[in-house]
């Protein structure tokens, strides 16, 4: 069983971190996109990196559950941990570690099948279920902690991809759910929904937050203020600034973070 | 230096109107080859195809079980008129159609899918015109190949273990059309595969799925009718494939499934009537044209379903 | 420890497990599909290399005169066609002892190919000086001698099961020992037209036939694929008409290639009258089926040119053809070659729709123009590989070695064409 509670934590203040990142550097080929990046995750809270697009947090983002593997010229230094353990040791599965750390996409990618089999899939690869009955009843649960249920508890068997965008994207997050990770990492989720959509999800947010712990990639300051509990901004590849978020929006120290929350940089 | 007139640059006009309109006109002409080959095709068979019936009726050449074109030089001869059912051609089409695409389908949509996602570029680089290479060569080298070595040595496996299979058997020439049809079936695929977007991949990697599963559950799946497209058009290929089956098929219209019995084509038949030396007007050269004219319903048909189901998936993830 | 994500658990090796065998799996296939090509090659290849030579006997002639030209005419028709059977076979008893009576005559004179005394003939009427001298001059061996200098008859298996027998060996033998055989290079191939006797049968007519039909295939598929292409993709409009010719074209890119050769037997030479078993009629046909090809290609490229060109020339009030031909066009050319070659390619390699119309005939005589009777290479392969002397399977195989060449230097002649010339947008 891959259910397990945290045996240990990094401390940092009162908060324990769930993942830490230390001196981490990202190559593109010879192009550096991540510039000796720390910053640690605090548990079942939201983390949101903000900053002017091509800024590097995205890349950042996608080094928590290794997902820049896939890309051929890419190469992580640096050390991250996850619970204490070192991600990128050769002896890490990675399969195992995204099964722990999900992921949300830009653009929502339902797989073209079912609405139930969309959240099936992760259960089913990684074994989870062991009846037909448990794995109706994770579904359902993912599809409810996703806010999705009601409104597709009457035709789980359509394709996903008839869904509306939101509902779309709250499809992919129950998907992610449905494997029970204990982060789940959100790469621009709401940049292709509309307002109402975007509303909704955001509440979601909230709620999740008791459950998992979320890192947010947003380029909406707004929304970063209303969700996260920590900024980090990023600019030019590098970590300019992280730390409580009201404390980063109200009263800024460095000047390139004024700069950009006040619009001038962007 | 005077300014040209008024009048001059309206004829100069004129002139180049009448130059755009002769050459438009060319370009329509030129176009018009197309449409007149079909029309040729299509005129051309069916019209020798009716004076066939006219001698045999449709229902005989459509459900009749036998085929003996040998129609009598004398009245009295025995067998005096030919048989003429299209279906042990049919049957030997699709027997050695179908032991090609069991060779085909597997072998082209594995080297398909290693290639476009596991491969590295530089295997890549080198396998796929490799791969190229197999449909570059003439069908009628196939052909030779087949009748000279694959066959023989079928037969010498088949006597080894006690086993009668004839020389021109359905096996050899199923066998090797098979291979023709990898570059066909892997091209197509590897197409249809690229074509299915990043972001499911990214999905399902997402959730800690391996590459195996994500191929298996999410890609291929994902591809599905573009990869049936795909093999339907193999398929329309190797029931149209004329060379390999004439050099290493038999001529002998036997009405059986067994692969190592030996079986005949459409094409087979086609190339026989109509290479040997006889008046046009027989039906045994009309025979040619009837046949023709099934298997061109047989081939656009499938062509025609192909191509939808592709340009539908294409449409989906365009 | 949080042992859940490290590469331990029994679940993980098991996927992972999968995971590889699904690698080689894709793996295999792609190594049976190459080892499938590599197999058929080095089958043709070692098959096909031994007759790229071939046999001659070295006799000393005597031109006897009375025998050859016994009224002294010196008419090169009389001298070509006269009786050269005495003369050689006066020289093989000089060399090989032992020959006396009639039947042991004729068979010695088998060593030789039927075409050795045309061979001589034509080197007296070419040269009536040689009448009453002597001279020693190489000549075809037979396929039987061939085949066995070549190792290819195994003289220990039953002598009633070859045709050549232990006498001939013999006869071989001493020819060996004297130094009055050998094998050169095989010039009858690649000189000759067609003969029924593998020995003096070669590829030229063929070779010829083939590059008649596609120079006639060029002629009308280039312009008419071009034309078309450029109507299609920068003149229609979108409507019904532009519809079906589309349509029309990708059909005809899916029509068996036997069924054009229907179409040019009833079309062209039924209803045409056009001259059967002709490069003509065989390239009007070629023409017919790599035309869709030469305008998918084409039209692909004409795609892919910036519109901005386009709107660079209308800009300057060039008209739309002008526009089309004077900037468009000459652009896509070499594309559009490219395309062109890789579809005469394919047309070089076509058997079926040749059979159709006639092109399967037994010619010996080299054609000269578009309308002599002809065959293609890939008909003569098709040929001898029917043919039931033994002594084809080297010649077919050698065909087939000359045609994959040419379609290698064809395609990479597209190849460099296409690098050469291309241009990045």
């Amino acid at each position: 069983m891959i259910y397990e509670t945290k045996t240990t934590h990094e401390e940092k203040g009162n908060v324990p971190s769930i993942m830490t990142a230390n001196n981490v550097d990202v190559f593109y080929g010879k192009k550096q996109a991540i510039c000796n990046v720390s910053l640690d995750i605090p548990e079942n809270q939201i983390t949101a990196l903000i900053g002017p697009s091509g800024c590097g947090k995205s890349t950042f983002l996608r080094c928590f559950n290794r997902m820049n593997d896939t890309i051929n010229i890419c190469r992580v230094s640096g050390k991250i941990k996850f619970s204490g353990q070192d991600i990128y040791e050769p002896k890490v599965d990675v399969v195992a570690l995204r099964s722990r750390i999900g992921m949300v996409f830009q653009k929502a990618n339902p797989f073209p099948k079912s609405i139930f089999e969309n959240v099936a899939y992760g259960p089913r690869i990684h074994g989870l279920a062991e009846s037909k009955d448990e794995l109706e009843s994770i579904v359902v649960q993912s599809l409810k902690r996703a806010g999705l249920y009601d409104e597709v508890s009457d035709r789980l068997n359509e394709p996903g991809t008839s869904l509306s965008g939101g509902q779309q994207q709250r499809l992919c997050i129950a998907r992610a759910i449905a494997v029970d990770p204990q982060v789940i990492l959100m790469d621009e989720p709401c940049s292709a929904l509309d307002p109402i959509a975007t509303a909704i999800i955001e509440d979601l947010m909230e709620t999740m937050k008791e459950n998992y712990t979320i890192v947010i990639v947003t380029h909406s300051m707004q929304q970063a203020a209303r969700v996260s509990q920590q900024t980090a901004f990023f600019h030019l590849g590098e970590l300019v600034e992280s730390g409580d978020t009201q404390a980063i929006f109200t009263n800024p120290i460095q000047e390139r973070t004024q700069n950009y929350i006040s619009g001038r940089i962007g | 230096m005077s300014l040209p007139t008024e009048n001059w640059l309206r004829r100069k006009n004129r002139r180049n109107q009448i130059k755009e309109l002769v050459i438009q006109g060319v370009l329509i002409a030129s176009s018009f080859v197309a449409i007149l080959t079909t029309i040729g095709i299509v005129a051309s068979l069916v019209f020798e195809a009716f004076r066939f019936f006219d001698k045999i009726p449709l229902m005989e050449f459509l459900f009749s079980l036998e085929w003996s074109p040998q129609t009598a030089i004398r009245a009295d001869q025995v067998g005096a008129s030919g048989k003429f059912g299209v279906i042990p051609l049919l049957t030997g089409t699709l027997l050695i159609s179908f032991i090609a695409m069991l060779v085909a389908t597997p072998l082209g949509l594995l080297s398909a899918i290693y290639l476009a996602e596991f491969a590295k570029a530089k295997t890549r680089d080198a396998v796929k015109p490799l791969l190229e290479l197999l449909a570059g060569i003439p069908t009628v080298v196939y052909g030779f190949f087949a009748a000279l070595v694959v066959a023989p040595i079928i037969r010498a496996t088949g006597s080894g273990v006690g086993f009668d299979i004839s020389s021109e058997s359905a096996l050899a020439a199923g066998l090797v059309m098979g291979v023709m049809l990898i570059p066909f079936i892997s091209s197509l695929s590897d197409d249809v595969i690229n074509a299915v977007p990043q972001a499911l991949r990214d999905a399902s990697f997402g959730m800690g799925a391996t590459h195996e599963e994500t191929v298996t559950k999410v890609v291929v799946p994902a591809a599905t009718p573009g990869i049936i497209g795909s093999l339907l058009l193999a398929i329309s290929r190797a029931i149209g494939e004329t060379m390999i089956v004439v050099m290493a098929a038999g001529l002998a219209a036997n009405l059986t499934l067994n692969p190592f019995e030996a079986v005949t084509t459409m094409t087979v038949q086609i190339v026989t009537l109509l290479t040997g030396d006889q008046e046009f007007d027989s039906a045994k050269t009309l025979a040619a044209f009837a046949i023709a004219l099934f298997l061109l319903v047989l081939t656009l048909g499938l062509n025609i379903i192909a191509l939808h189901i592709v340009n539908k998936y294409k449409k989906k993830y365009a | 420890m949080p042992n859940y994500i490290l590469n331990t658990s029994r679940q993980m090796a098991k996927r992972h497990g999968r995971e590889k065998r699904f690698k080689w799996y894709g793996r295999i296939a792609i190594f049976i599909s190459i080892a499938f090509l590599i197999f058929m090659f080095s089958a043709i290849v070692f098959r096909g290399a031994s007759a790229f030579q071939q046999t001659k006997i070295s006799l000393d002639i005597n031109f006897s005169e009375a025998i050859i030209d016994p009224t002294s005419s010196r008419d090169p028709e009389i001298l070509k066609r006269a009786n050269y059977k005495p003369v050689v076979l006066e020289s093989l008893s000089n060399v090989i002892p032992g020959i006396t009576d009639r039947r042991d005559r004729n068979r010695v004179y088998k060593l030789l190919s039927a075409g050795a005394v045309f061979d001589l003939g034509e080197q007296v009427a070419s040269n009536p000086k040689l009448l009453g001298k002597s001279k020693s001059v190489w000549l075809l061996a037979s396929s039987e001698v061939d085949l066995f200098m070549k190792g290819k008859i195994d003289s220990n298996i039953s002598e009633d099961l070859r045709r050549l027998k232990d006498k001939d060996i013999e006869w071989i033998e001493i020819l060996k020992s004297q130094g009055k055989i050998k094998k050169t290079f095989n010039t009858t191939l690649f000189g000759k037209g067609d003969s029924r006797e593998p020995e003096m049968a070669g590829i030229l007519g063929a070779a010829i036939g083939s590059f008649f039909s596609l120079l006639v295939c060029f002629l009308i598929a280039f312009p008419l694929g071009i034309l078309t292409a450029v109507y299609l993709e920068e003149f229609a409009k979108k409507n019904f008409l532009t519809d079906f010719i589309e349509v029309n074209i990708n059909n005809l890119a899916a029509v068996p290639s036997i069924v054009f050769g229907l179409l040019g037997l009833s079309i062209f030479l039924n209803f045409f009258n056009l001259p059967r078993s002709t490069p003509l009629v065989g390239g009007i046909v070629l023409a017919l089926m790599t035309l869709p090809t030469i305008i998918i290609a084409s039209r692909s490229i004409l795609r892919s040119i910036p519109q901005s060109i386009r709107d660079a020339a209308l800009g300057l009030g060039a008209s739309k053809t002008q526009t089309t031909f004077h900037h468009v066009v000459p652009l896509a050319m070499p594309g559009m070659l490219t395309g062109t070659i890789l579809g005469m390619a394919r047309a070089l390699g076509e058997t079926a729709p040749l059979l159709m119309i006639g092109m399967v005939a037994f010619i010996v005589d080299i054609p000269k123009g578009v309308t002599d009777v002809a065959t293609s290479l890939p008909v003569q392969i098709f040929l001898w590989a029917d043919s039931p002397e033994k002594g084809f399977v080297e010649r077919t195989s050698a065909a087939i070695i000359v045609l994959l060449v040419f379609l290698i230097l064809m395609n990479l002649c597209a190849v460099y064409l296409r690098k050469r010339l291309e241009r990045r947008w």
